[in-house]
């Protein structure tokens, strides 16, 4: 064998190895869209070709579906309902765990490793169980099949990742600029409001909008914690067993809406918030 | 300030604290209490020995593991290629990266009824043989007479659904691995696979441990996608502690159940974190 053969297999098994690098992206990349593109043709198609056989690979844009999903009674009222437990669980999930993520990455303290033991704890629960001893605990407070209730079991779910994620966007921002701010005449309450708040804002933004996503998926806690005010993704449990094809495949669109855009609006952030969190 | 740097790490860790002793250490509480109970209002084992002599709970219990069993390895297996592809990636590293990460926030139960799309009798599988010429009328998969077909469809809307959270933890690990040793790696020669084997995979060991924790853990509370396509047909833990609670309105029993994943849960966890150890010091 001549050099110059040995050096033109050399490139066809680095050029097929490039086609094979390349085709593989595409099909992962098709393995997660083509699925979501069937729901959306079953979304956008009427209720007849839902049901009929064999399916058009090419919604036909008829609302038919949708309109039977916002016309099915109760749908919209869980559909506010998940919006409203999902807002609660973002908004106290950031309030009562950031000050925590604060806590962990700018202090040593003694009890600190006992506090971060708590919170990994939560995540090794099966935490969507705790619904069940919370259930006859909201009974008697009054909570029960309420959306505040749900939230706080949502908040319980959300809180661990809350902590942990702020506690990585905070590690992240050098403690020389707050000693700085200090020395200029802050306090550390106006250092914090004034030096760090703002940089930090986009990403409690971001772990927000997870906060968000971990309420409006959950399905255990809502389903055994709602009765009356049930929330979309509880509404649609039940309904399963019963429900016309047509509407649980427009139930599931709306569900995977907002996940579209959620994931688009934190991507920048997705990496960064796991990337410290992990230690 | 230096008694307000002692006291304020406390107060800001109070509210955190106090949430989580009311609304996880104590329904913990409540609930163990609950599965321990007996109807003369002692202390007994009758929960769980009603659970478990139930006949649905061997198979609940196989399926799960077997679900587990099938899913995380494979899940673990895709996440590391796709983040090592991704790692490597020059342009449309952003979109690529976008693509992959949607299932992330996409619920199981909307994963079920993404892939009930593609598994229901006049679904888009059917129509896909139909129109290749396999078969003349659509069949009917998701049956008690296929119950391979059943499990295949909730481990593939499972791994389609939550290889995500494993790849974004990945990626984020791969992240922190110092460019240098790859570097140094090339000039000595070693082969892309070696630098995996050598470099990439025991770096990322604390990564793949939270990953797998976190999976595995989530494996065992599978419902609404075995909920979304199975039903009644591929009983599993989590489903059945719901029916204990809701069909059966059994409570104590659906908490004997609750305690069953959670110590299957813990047992888990335990082993990954041991067969994964991070050497102290060892971290990056």
């Amino acid at each position: 064998m001549t050099d110059a053969t040995a050096l033109d297999v050399s490139t066809d098994t680095r050029k097929s190895g490039r086609i094979l690098y390349v085709a593989s992206v595409v099909f992962l990349c098709a393995w997660v869209i083509v699925p979501i593109y069937f729901l959306l043709i079953n979304t956008l198609s009427s209720p007849d070709a839902v049901n009929s056989f064999p399916k058009s690979f090419i919604p036909e844009f008829d609302f038919g579906s949708l309109q039977f999903f916002a016309g099915f009674a109760g749908m919209l009222t869980a559909l506010k309902n998940s919006v409203i437990v999902a807002l609660m669980t973002m908004v106290m999930s950031i309030l009562i765990g950031a000050p925590a993520g604060y806590a962990l990455s700018r202090f040593d303290f003694p009890g600190k490793g006992l506090f971060r033991l708590l919170i990994l704890l939560t995540r090794a629960f099966p935490l969507p169980l705790l619904a069940l001893p919370l259930a006859v605990m909201f009974i008697q407070t009054g909570l029960d099949d309420t959306v505040f209730g749900l939230a706080l079991v949502h908040t319980t779910l959300a809180i661990p990742f809350a902590v942990l994620i702020t506690f990585s966007l905070f590690s992240g921002i050098p403690i020389e600029l707050e000693e700085a701010a200090w020395t200029l005449g802050c306090t550390r309450l106006t250092a914090f409001t004034k030096v760090v708040l703002p940089l930090i804002l986009p990403g409690i933004t971001a772990s927000a909008i997870f906060a968000f996503v971990i309420s409006w998926n959950e399905v255990f806690a809502a389903a055994v914690l709602t009765i009356e005010n049930r929330t979309l993704t509880a509404f649609l449990l039940q309904n399963l067993d019963t429900s016309p094809l047509h509407l649980k495949f427009a139930g599931g669109f709306i569900l995977v809406v907002p996940a579209l855009i959620f994931i688009f609006a934190v991507r920048k952030y997705l990496f960064a918030m796991w990337g410290i969190a992990n230690r | 300030m230096p008694m307000n740097a002692r006291i304020l790490p406390y107060v800001l860790i109070l509210p955190v604290t106090l949430f989580l002793c009311l609304f996880f250490l104590y329904p913990f509480v409540l609930v163990s209490q609950q599965a321990f109970g007996s109807s003369d209002g002692g202390w007994s084992l009758d929960n769980f020995r009603e659970v478990v002599n139930y006949w649905k709970f061997p198979i609940s219990l196989k399926n799960t593991l077997l679900l587990a069993a099938a899913v995380v390895p494979i899940q673990l297996a895709l996440a590391l290629l796709m983040a090592t592809m991704v790692s490597k990636m020059g342009k449309g590293r952003d979109m690529v990266l976008y693509i992959w990460t949607i299932p992330l926030g996409i619920s199981d139960l909307a994963a079920g009824i993404i892939w009930l799309a593609i598994f229901e009798q006049s679904g888009f599988l059917n129509s896909m043989l139909s129109g290749i010429g396999v078969i003349d009328r659509p069949m009917n998969l998701l049956t008690y007479q296929n119950p391979w077909i059943v499990f295949l469809a909730i481990a593939l809307a499972e791994i389609w659904r939550a290889t995500a959270i494993m790849l974004v933890i990945l990626v984020a690990g791969i992240g922190l691995i110092p460019k240098e040793y790859y570097e140094a790696a090339d000039v000595f020669g070693a082969s892309k696979w070696k630098q995996f084997t050598r470099i990439t995979f025991p770096m990322l060991r604390p990564s793949l441990q939270t990953a797998l924790v976190l999976r595995v853990i989530l494996a065992f509370e599978i419902f609404a996608v075995v909920a979304a396509l199975g039903g009644t047909l591929f009983p599993v833990l989590m489903g059945e502690t719901y029916a204990y609670q809701f069909d059966l309105l059994n409570s104590g029993a659906a908490a004997a159940m609750a305690l069953i994943i959670l110590g299957i849960s813990i047992g888990f966890t335990l082993i990954i974190l041991r067969i994964l150890r991070v050497p102290k010091g060892a971290s990056i």
